[in-house]
């Protein structure tokens, strides 16, 4: 990797039940994330996927670009935007992309960006990978 | 309804020991979509752990949050190391910052997550936004 780099885009299809399995497996159960009443009552335009599940996907994309897990050093991001998952068998995509920022003896800076549809729903994402 | 002023700077008792297990990272692996090759968990697996802690803090009468009231504003991982199979991890949560910003009370924790040894796994800092009575 080399500064400047542009990373191979990865592209994830997010359906409802993702969700739910993704409530058990990490233990959040917040209604937001699976019922549409209680997720409209609190003015959201419907069931919208866990931060931390997006969070989880760019992780995925990070794993592929340093070709193993358990590389990353550092992983943060904002949640600024939510992610509206349809009661649909097609759901949404989230599209991960990432740039190398700096490179050094032991570490790989990357800046990512993660969208669905047109819009960035993490805010400021980066992380800090060990170099192989 | 605002949150204790005085949460700023307090520290809770650690959660009890989290044996992970390789079935439960296969798991959150399998429901992350991400690859586990029987070593290192998924990246944002400590959040499992921090959640423990995170929810001592939600649950407690004093602090005065109201849980449906609460949205997650910003998360960040530091490791030292990944987690793997076998870890007994605690997880001890610290109110880095406390202020109001338009009616909601924006939190800054920090959960220090050790292992068996007491040595350093990972840090997870967490904003929580709780949002005012409109």
């Amino acid at each position: 990797m080399d500064v400047g780099d542009a990373l191979p885009t990865q592209t994830f299809r997010v359906t409802r039940a993702d969700l739910v399995r993704y409530a058990g497996a990490s233990g959040d159960f917040n209604p937001i994330h699976w019922s549409d009443r209680v997720a409209t009552s609190v003015g959201l335009p419907g069931v919208i996927a866990h931060g931390m599940f997006t969070m989880a996907l760019a992780g995925r994309a990070l794993d592929t670009w340093a070709g193993a897990p358990g590389r990353v050093r550092e992983l943060g991001c904002k949640f600024t935007k939510p992610v509206v998952v349809p009661d649909d068998d097609e759901g949404v995509s989230v599209v991960v992309n990432g740039t190398v920022k700096e490179v050094t003896d032991d570490a790989v800076q990357i800046t990512l960006e993660v969208t669905c549809g047109e819009q960035k729903v993490l805010g400021q994402p980066k992380a800090v990978l060990a170099r192989g | 309804m605002a949150v204790d002023a005085s949460l700023a700077g307090r520290t809770f008792p650690p959660t009890e020991p989290y044996t992970v297990s390789h079935e439960k990272i296969v798991e959150f692996a399998r429901a992350t979509g991400s690859e586990y090759d029987g070593h290192a968990a998924p990246a944002t697996f400590p959040i499992v752990i921090a959640f423990g802690a995170m929810n001592a803090l939600m649950e407690d009468p004093e602090v005065g949050i109201a849980l449906h009231r609460v949205v997650h504003g910003e998360q960040r991982f530091s490791y030292t190391r990944p987690v793997v199979a076998g870890d007994s991890l605690t997880a001890e949560l610290t109110v880095d910052s406390l202020r109001q910003i338009g009616g909601a009370d924006i939190i800054g924790t920090r959960s220090e997550i050790t292992d068996g040894d007491g040595a350093h796994v990972c840090t997870t800092f967490a904003t929580l936004v709780h949002r005012g009575e409109s």
